[in-house]
This record gives structure tokens, C-alpha cells and sequence, in this order.
């Protein structure tokens, strides 16, 4: 055991720690609160550079524990885990820094950021599961840390959204574990490989198309495919830090990741392709992506059309995945970055506005770029990248996966992003000219006093760090270092040489 | 100092320490939960200790007064006994933590509660390293009674009627498993486990007595449709004896079921197939019944008889999976003892602190006792199987062991029960997050009640991790 091994156990470690600890501290201990939370956050950030660097000059950072008879419970840091738990680890920062803004005065402070810490943590041991096992561990572990968070408010809407929340995330689980313990009995293995485990232990490959099904349901819950998102609309009652992680990395990311792991590292993209998988998990994702645009469309509520967006956005990276070419797997992969960065800056803008003035309503935006220029230029920033504008980084997004479908011959996935974007377009750009073109109100829903500020500097850097980084890297794309950068690094290992 | 200590005669000592324990506490009253919990402390430390044994050197027995089987008492331990033991140490300090503090203000109820639970402990002990079927029947009669007591000792109306069918069911089956014993006696001459397994040799002279110990055992270990006394009785109890009744007595009685089958291994798949439908008719008729509670404890109850349903299933899957189907099925009973120790002492905790148990009446229950209501959750993980928790590795195992052999009825079985008791579980703490429109009286509980039922529940979650420790216990136990 040395400290290679226990590596990845720390940088679970620098989450969980804090959040029990945060749990135990009184509601008045604001200081110690906040330098725990900001020192787990800053930790966890050391220790993954550390391992990033590890990882690069070919270091194998892996901690095993048996579990059940014949299998582990292994934490493992690859490339593409690595990916994912940056992504949590810099969102989950930014995050922090705007939840204490955010919460300011508000009751149950102390609940709030240990669960918090908690939904981290088991995203980051999601990302770092070595098998099937440990990924279902820290997949049902997210369902229970996000409750809380969810009923978070304690009011009867709050309580039914939960049930809601619940109803579908666990039957995903249940799925989930049914098609694990199904796939362990026909191969007698569960462990993550690059180009997968499935393909050597040749089962029955109409069996196989079944175990696929449950896998792809049990994770697709989480990544809100068509027809098992209508929980994500619901859970917008939670607080908008909360919102902000959902949609931006927790959840609905964990999902995503689950269908990159169980499609590249569990099947193999070739054998999954050559089984027929794949293209129906392709027009699933397309049809998500349209059904969820129209939706979001007719949306009055910011927080609700918003949701819509992620679930057509979210699809998006199933889509790379599933279109089975390496092109398309990079603009799947990076997407998955992508669009959380520019997913957190459109909920920070909204909590900025719920929060500061009151507006809840995309009615209610009429002039809101004069009251609170900043946020609405974050939120502009953000809103053009998931129409996929150039220079933003969801034009580099959309353009990989455009030329991935083409390279492989699926021409009607072209439609379907233009589509999509003309859809996009058709419910951002509306928001964008009433809150920069149109008369300001004479008086706002619910006015809060800054000082002359437009809002508290917690609540408005995060939406513009967010939001710079998604214009920096949409310019940069090419140089070292961005996540194109090394998600191109990851598709290389996915496909045989 | 260690030699000394190795060669000391823990199996006896683990009876014999509760047993003097529960005199003492009876001849002095005052004293008598400071003598319960340290005498519950010695036990416990004699139960590790028997646990050691038999991890380091496999099989224990020992001889009472020197004289061998047939003709002396031969207590024996092994693999499955030192779980037992084990679990029964774990849930029995938890409990007796928390009773010291829960019956301080009641010091009649004290007064009875030490010795009855004491001798309780010595009788489920001794269960557990009795080596021949009369033995075996003394110490479940014994067990019954006490157990019975401590139901009636909180005095309530409804608490004396679940006491009385409490008893009149412990006894038919007593009466049921005694009338078994006499006619094994009468066909092979001896009640020696390890005798008999040699002389059975099935028909109906096996049959018949079989089938007479089985039925009384599940009628006390309250197996559906024989749940009917279970509810009452544990629902009206006082908290620690509810813990007790559903975490240990249920289980003690299972334990003998088992041994008995691994003793004999009848022949023919229709009582396994019988024993597993009913386990599954227990999970959904249980499940369902917790959901239509309006009261906290009996919804805990009724979970015990769904849960108890799942340790039934393993009958018809251990034909071709023997090892992960017993395996499965001992470790969900190990992790259950712990969950629903956690789960009453919880509920407990909530009635002190809000004079009621009424379910949609929590009224934000989480903002005045995290704590407890984290215990509440955390054995609510293990019993929905969601892992990482003990429950979850046992129910892995019988799902697997149902799948490896495509019996997808049984998997299903398995499935749909866990979002069943997700379902009730969550429906508590979804209320207890949310704010009531009356008023209620509250009282401050003790920070241990609510700290020793979080430890418990943890100790439930944490046994998610201990199988590769505990498994291999059961090598050469299973048939």
C-alpha cells in the first residue's frame, strides 16, 4: 500500500471528510464551515493535479478492497475518470463559493453543506469506479446524498418533487443492478477496460442486446433520456446551487458518464456497433434532443426551460457516443465538459435574478441586462454557446459531432444538430433581446439592496469564471491543456488501433 | 496472560456471564442497569472471544462437566453460532446503551427490564451453541418467555394483548417443535445434531417430526401467514424490546430452522419451493401492509415480516447455489438484526421527543434530531439493499445466486421487494423533512439514544465491507 494506492482514496477523502465534519458543526460556525468547505475543494484540486501528472507519465493509481464474493470494490483514476472528476472538482469550487453567497442568512446551513460535500463525493467516486460494482455503489450513493438536497426546502412541493426524484432514480438503480448482476453471471467480470470486457466472453449476443437495455434504462434515468426525464423539471425546486450542480455535473452528468463507461469500457464501441446497440441508442438521443427543445420552448419558468435545455443538451454527449466514430466520440466527450461549464453559468445567472430582484419568469426579464450588465453578459455568453456559436466552446462541441456523424455515414444526425440549434436559438435568443433591448420595469418582483452593487460579489464571479472558460478554451481549442486537448487523448485508447 | 485467556471456557462463560448477570440485577434492584450494562459488556466480550476461537482453530466444543454426548450437555460452535453470537453482542450492547438512558425515568420498568433481557441474552446463547435437538427446545422455550415478559412489561393496554397472543403462538409452536423432538427421539434414539445427521435416513419416521419442528419454528419466527402476532407485539413493546424482539428472537428461531436443514438436507424440491413462496408472499404482503401505516413502529414491524420473507428465498435457490444462497441469506439476517435494531431505537428516539409516532405528523424532525433521523435513513439504506450496505451484499448474493440459475421469478421477487421497503422508507423521511401544520409537544432526548442508534445503523452500513471477512466463517457449515 503506498501512496499511489491511497491516492484516490484521499481525493474521495477531501470531500467526505469535510461534509461529516460540516454536519456536526453548529449553525452559527460560518467561518469554520466555509474554510472547510473551500479547503476540501482546494484540497481536492492539489491532489488531482497531482494525479493528472501521474496519469500523463503513465502511472496506475488504483485502490482495491474485496466486497461481495469474487469481486472488488476498486477505485481507479484513467484518463477518462480523471476527466470527469476535474470537471466535478472545478464546478464543485465554483459552486461552493456561490452556495455561500447564495445561502447568506438562509436556515440549515450546516444540512445543506454536508450534504453538498456528500453529493461530491459520491460523484467523484462515480467517476473513479474501477467496475460495473463500484459505479453502482457511488450511482445509488448519489440518488440518497441528492435527496436531501432536493427536499431541501421542506415544503409540500419540495417533499412531492423528492418523491418524484426518487420514484425515477431508484427504478434506474434497480435497473442498473439487475442488468450488473445479470451481465457478472454470464461473464464473470465487471471490471472497466478500454475497449471493453463484454466482447471476449462470447455470450449470446440477442442476450446481450437485453443486459444492454437494462444498463443504458438504469443509467439513462439519470442522463434524462426520453421518456424517463420528467423528474428533472420537478426537482427545480431545490435552491439554485443545488439546481446549478444537478444539471451541470452531478446528476444528470453521472448518467452520461455511466452510458460513456457502459458503451466503451464495459461493451467496447465496435462490439456494441457490430450487436446493433447503437444506432437505437443514437435516435433515442436525437429524439430527445428535439422532443426536449420543443419543450423548453413553451416554458415561462427560467429554472423550468432551463431543465428542458439540459435534457435536450445532455443527449448530446449520448449521441457522440452512440454515433460509434472517433470524431463523434471526442465531440461526445468534450460536450460532457462543455456544456457543464456552460450549464452552471445559465443557473448562477438565474439564481442571481431570483435572488436579487425576484425574477423568476422569462416574462419578467424585460431590461434585465441594464439593472445587472454582468450577469446578463455571463448569461449571454453561456446562452450562445449552447445555441453552438462560434468562438464559444458549444460550436467546437457541435462541430465534432457533425463531422464524426459524417465520417461515419449518418448523415441524418447533421439534421438533427441543425435542427437542434435552430430550436436552441429559437428559445435563448428571445431572452437575450428582452433583457438587453427591452424597458426595464419600474419596479422589480422583489428587490434586495447590495450597496449600489448589481449583487454580491459571491454570486456574480462564479457565473463570469464559468463563462470566461467557455469563451477561453471555445478560442484556444487546439493548444495543451484544454479539454479537447486531453479528451482526444481519451478517444485514442477507445478504438482499436 | 494470553495463554490463560485462550484456554478459558468462553462458550460457557458466554451463557453463564448474562445468566448471573440477570441474578444479580433481580437481587438488586437500584443498581440494576449499571449490573445489566456491565454484565452486557462481559458477554458481549465473551461472544467475541468465542468468535476468535473458532476463526483461529474452526470447530468448538465443549463438554459440561466433563461428560460426552449422549449422555452429558456438549455445547458446540461454530461458523454460523459465532455470527450469531456476534450479532447478538452487537445489537445487545447497543441495546442496553440505550435502555440505561431510555428507563431512567421509569424505575419500575428498570427494575424488570434487566433481569428479563439478561436471561433473554443467556437463553439466545445458549441457542446458539446448543448441540442437540432437546437442548435446543429448552433454551427456544426459555427465549419465548422472556421474551414474552419483556412485551408486557410496558404495561399498556394494547402492549398486554400483543404480550398474551405473543405467548399463546410462542407456545403452540414450542409445543409443535416438542412434539417433533420426541418423535425423533422415539424413531433414532438420540437428539444429538451430529449424531442424527448420521442415523436420518429420510422417509416418513423423518418426515413427520421434520415437518412438526419446521412449522413451529415458523411459527415463531413469525413467517407469513404466520406474521399475524408479529405487528402487535413488536409495534406496542417499549423501544429496546422491539429492537430485541425484531433484530434477535425472530432470528434465533430462524437460526434453529437452519440448522435443522443443514442437519438433515431433506430430499425434494417442493418445501423449499412452499417455504420460498411463502418468503415472497411475506415480502409483498409486509411491504404493502408497512406502506398503509399511519404509525411509525408498526410500520417497522410490518417491515420485519417483509424482511424476514427474504431470508426464505434462499430455500429454493440453495439446490444449485448452495453456498451464495445460504450465504445471502445469513448475511441479510446479520445485517437486518443491526438495521432493525437501528430502526426501532430511532423510532424510539422520535416518540420520546414528540410524545406520538404518527407518520405524517413528524413535522420537520430532521432540524430537531439529524442524528437520529440519519440512523433512521442509514438502516433504511440496508434494508432496501442499496449499497454499500449489509443488505445489499446479502441481497447481491441471492440475486446472483438466482440469476446464475435463471430463475428470474425469484430475482424479481428480490428486485421489487427492495423499491418496495425504499418506498416506505423514504415516505417516513420525506415527511420528516417537511413542516406539519399542528403543534406538538416536544421533549428533549438524551444524546445518547440518538448516538447509539446511529452507531448501530452504521455498524449495518459498514457490514457492507466485513463479508470477506465473515463469509468464510460459513466454509464446511453450509451443506
Amino acid at each position: 500500500m503506498s501512496f499511489n494506492t491511497w491516492l484516490p482514496v484521499l481525493v474521495l477523502c477531501s470531500s467526505l471528510i469535510p461534509g461529516l465534519v460540516i454536519f456536526m458543526l453548529p449553525e452559527r460556525a460560518t467561518t469554520l464551515r466555509t474554510t472547510l468547505n473551500l479547503g476540501g475543494a482546494l484540497l481536492k484540486i492539489v491532489l488531482l493535479v497531482l494525479m493528472m501528472i501521474g496519469v500523463f507519465h503513465g502511472v496506475d493509481y488504483e485502490f482495491r478492497v474485496p466486497l461481495v464474493p469474487g469481486l472488488d470494490f476498486v477505485l481507479h483514476a484513467d484518463a477518462l475518470s480523471l476527466m470527469f472528476v476535474n470537471l466535478s472538482a472545478v464546478l464543485w469550487l465554483a459552486t461552493t463559493f456561490y452556495a455561500i453567497g447564495y445561502l447568506e442568512d438562509s436556515p440549515n446551513r450546516s444540512r445543506f453543506f454536508g450534504y453538498f460535500s456528500l453529493c461530491v463525493t459520491a460523484t467523484v467516486g462515480l467517476a473513479m469506479a474501477g467496475n460495473l460494482l463500484t459505479f453502482l455503489v457511488f450511482y445509488e450513493a448519489l440518488t440518497l446524498t441528492t435527496y436531501p438536497l432536493v427536499v431541501h426546502r421542506g415544503t409540500e412541493v419540495a417533499r412531492k418533487a423528492g418523491r418524484t426524484y426518487l420514484a425515477y432514480t431508484l427504478l434506474g438503480g434497480v435497473l442498473l443492478l439487475t442488468g450488473t448482476v445479470w451481465l457478472y453471471s454470464l461473464t464473470g467480470t465487471l471490471e472497466f477496460i478500454d475497449r471493453g470486457f463484454v466482447a471476449q466472453a462470447g455470450v449470446d449476443p440477442a442476450v446481450l442486446r437485453m443486459v444492454f437495455l437494462l444498463l443504458i434504462l438504469g443509467v439513462g434515468v439519470k442522463a434524462a433520456l426520453l421518456p424517463l426525464h420528467a423528474w428533472l423539471p420537478q426537482a427545480m425546486v431545490a435552491p439554485a446551487p443545488v439546481s446549478a450542480l444537478l444539471h451541470a455535473v452531478a446528476v444528470v452528468k453521472a448518467g452520461a458518464f455511466g452510458i460513456v463507461r457502459i458503451v466503451y469500457d464495459v461493451f467496447g464501441i465496435e462490439f456494441a456497433a457490430s450487436i446493433g446497440v447503437t444506432l437505437p441508442l443514437a435516435m433515442l438521443a436525437a429524439a430527445t434532443i428535439i422532443y426536449a427543445s420543443l419543450r423548453a420552448l413553451f416554458q415561462d419558468d427560467l429554472k423550468r426551460r432551463l431543465a428542458f435545455s439540459t435534457v435536450s443538451q445532455v443527449s448530446y454527449i449520448t449521441l457522440g457516443v452512440a454515433i460509434a466514430g472517433p470524431i463523434a466520440t471526442i465531440g461526445g466527450l468534450v460536450h460532457l465538459v462543455h456544456q457543464g461549464f456552460m450549464k452552471i453559468t445559465l443557473f448562477f445567472c438565474a439564481g442571481n435574478y431570483a435572488e436579487t430582484l425576484g425574477v423568476h419568469k422569462v416574462s419578467e426579464m424585460a431590461g434585465i441586462g441594464r439593472r445587472m450588465p454582468w450577469t446578463t453578459a455571463a448569461f449571454t455568453v453561456a446562452a450562445l454557446g449552447m445555441i453552438g456559436l462560434p468562438p464559444t466552446v458549444g460550436f467546437i462541441s457541435k462541430w465534432y459531432l457533425g463531422l464524426g456523424a459524417l465520417e461515419v455515414g449518418q448523415h441524418w444526425v447533421v439534421f438533427v444538430l441543425a435542427g437542434s440549434s435552430l430550436l436552441n436559438a429559437a428559445y435563448f435568443l428571445p431572452i437575450l433581446r428582452t433583457a438587453w433591448f427591452d424597458a426595464p420595469p419600474a419596479e422589480w418582483p422583489e428587490e434586495r439592496d447590495y450597496g449600489g452593487k448589481e449583487t454580491a460579489w459571491l454570486l456574480l464571479l462564479p457565473p463570469l469564471a464559468t463563462a470566461a472558460a467557455t469563451l477561453v478554451w471555445g478560442l484556444l481549442a487546439s493548444m495543451p491543456g484544454t479539454p479537447l486537448d486531453w479528451v482526444q487523448f481519451i478517444a485514442a485508447r477507445k478504438y482499436a488501433p | 496472560m494470553s495463554e490463560w485467556l485462550a484456554g478459558a471456557p468462553w462458550m460457557m462463560l458466554a451463557i453463564m456471564l448474562p445468566l448471573a448477570g440477570a441474578l444479580v440485577a433481580f437481587l438488586l434492584p437500584r443498581h440494576s442497569a449499571l449490573v445489566g450494562l456491565g454484565a452486557g459488556l462481559l458477554t458481549a466480550c465473551a461472544a467475541l472471544a468465542v468468535m476468535l476461537q473458532v476463526a483461529a482453530d474452526g470447530r468448538q466444543a465443549y463438554q459440561l462437566g466433563g461428560w460426552p454426548a449422549p449422555l452429558g450437555i456438549e455445547l458446540v460452535a461454530d461458523g454460523l453460532s459465532v455470527l450469531m453470537l456476534a450479532m447478538t453482542a452487537v445489537v445487545g450492547v447497543a441495546v442496553s446503551v440505550y435502555a440505561r438512558v431510555y428507563l431512567a425515568d421509569s424505575p419500575d420498568k428498570v427494575r424488570r427490564f434487566w433481569p428479563l433481557w439478561l436471561f433473554l441474552w443467556a437463553a439466545l446463547n445458549a441457542l446458539f451453541q446448543a448441540g442437540d435437538a432437546f437442548n435446543l427446545y429448552v433454551t427456544l422455550e426459555l427465549m419465548g418467555l422472556s421474551a414474552v415478559a419483556l412485551v408486557a412489561l410496558s404495561g399498556s393496554g394494547p402492549a398486554l394483548s400483543g404480550a398474551m397472543r405473543y405467548l399463546l403462538v410462542s407456545l403452540l409452536g414450542s409445543l409443535s417443535y416438542l412434539v417433533g423432538v420426541a418423535l425423533l427421539y422415539h424413531a433414532y434414539g438420540t437428539l444429538d445434531l451430529a449424531l442424527l445427521s448420521e442415523r436420518a435416513d429420510g422417509g416418513l419416521q423423518l418426515a413427520v417430526p421434520l415437518g412438526a419442528m419446521i412449522a413451529g419454528l415458523l411459527l415463531k419466527t413469525g413467517l407469513f401467514p404466520f406474521h399475524i402476532w408479529l405487528p402487535p407485539a413488536h409495534g406496542s413493546a417499549r423501544a429496546p424490546v422491539s429492537a430485541l424482539l425484531s433484530g434477535l428472537v425472530v432470528k434465533a428461531s430462524f437460526y434453529l430452522l437452519l440448522r435443522l436443514w443443514f442437519t438433515f438436507t431433506p430430499e425434494g424440491q417442493g418445501v423449499p419451493l412452499l417455504l420460498g413462496s411463502l418468503g415472497a408472499t411475506a415480502i409483498f404482503w409486509g411491504s404493502i401492509q408497512a406502506l398503509r401505516q399511519k404509525r411509525l413502529k408498526l410500520l417497522v414491524a410490518y417491515s420485519t415480516v417483509a424482511q424476514l420473507g427474504y431470508l426464505f428465498i434462499a430455500f429454493p435457490l440453495a439446490n444449485l447455489e448452495p453456498a451464495l444462497a445460504w450465504g445471502g441469506s445469513i448475511y441479510l439476517a446479520l445485517s437486518h438484526a443491526m438495521a432493525k435494531g437501528a430502526m426501532f431505537l430511532a423510532a424510539g428516539s422520535i416518540m420520546t421527543q414528540g410524545g406520538h409516532d404518527e407518520i405524517d405528523e413528524l413535522d420537520r424532525v430532521v432540524e430537531r434530531m439529524p442524528l437520529t433521523l440519519a440512523a433512521f435513513a442509514l438502516s433504511g439504506i440496508s434494508l432496501a439493499g442499496l449499497p454499500p450496505s449489509g443488505g445489499f451484499v446479502g441481497k447481491w448474493m441471492l440475486l446472483q445466486a438466482a440469476m446464475t440459475q435463471g430463475s428470474w421469478f425469484w430475482a424479481l421477487v428480490i428486485i421489487v421487494g427492495g423499491l418496495l421497503t425504499a418506498t416506505y422508507v423514504f415516505r417516513v423521511l420525506g415527511f420528516a423533512f417537511t413542516k406539519s401544520p399542528h403543534e406538538h409537544e416536544r421533549h428533549d432526548v438524551p444524546a445518547t439514544m440518538e448516538w447509539t442508534a446511529l452507531v448501530l445503523a452504521l455498524g449495518a452500513v459498514l457490514l457492507g465491507f466485513a463479508a470477506p471477512w465473515a463469509l468464510p466463517l460459513l466454509e464446511g457449515v453450509l451443506p
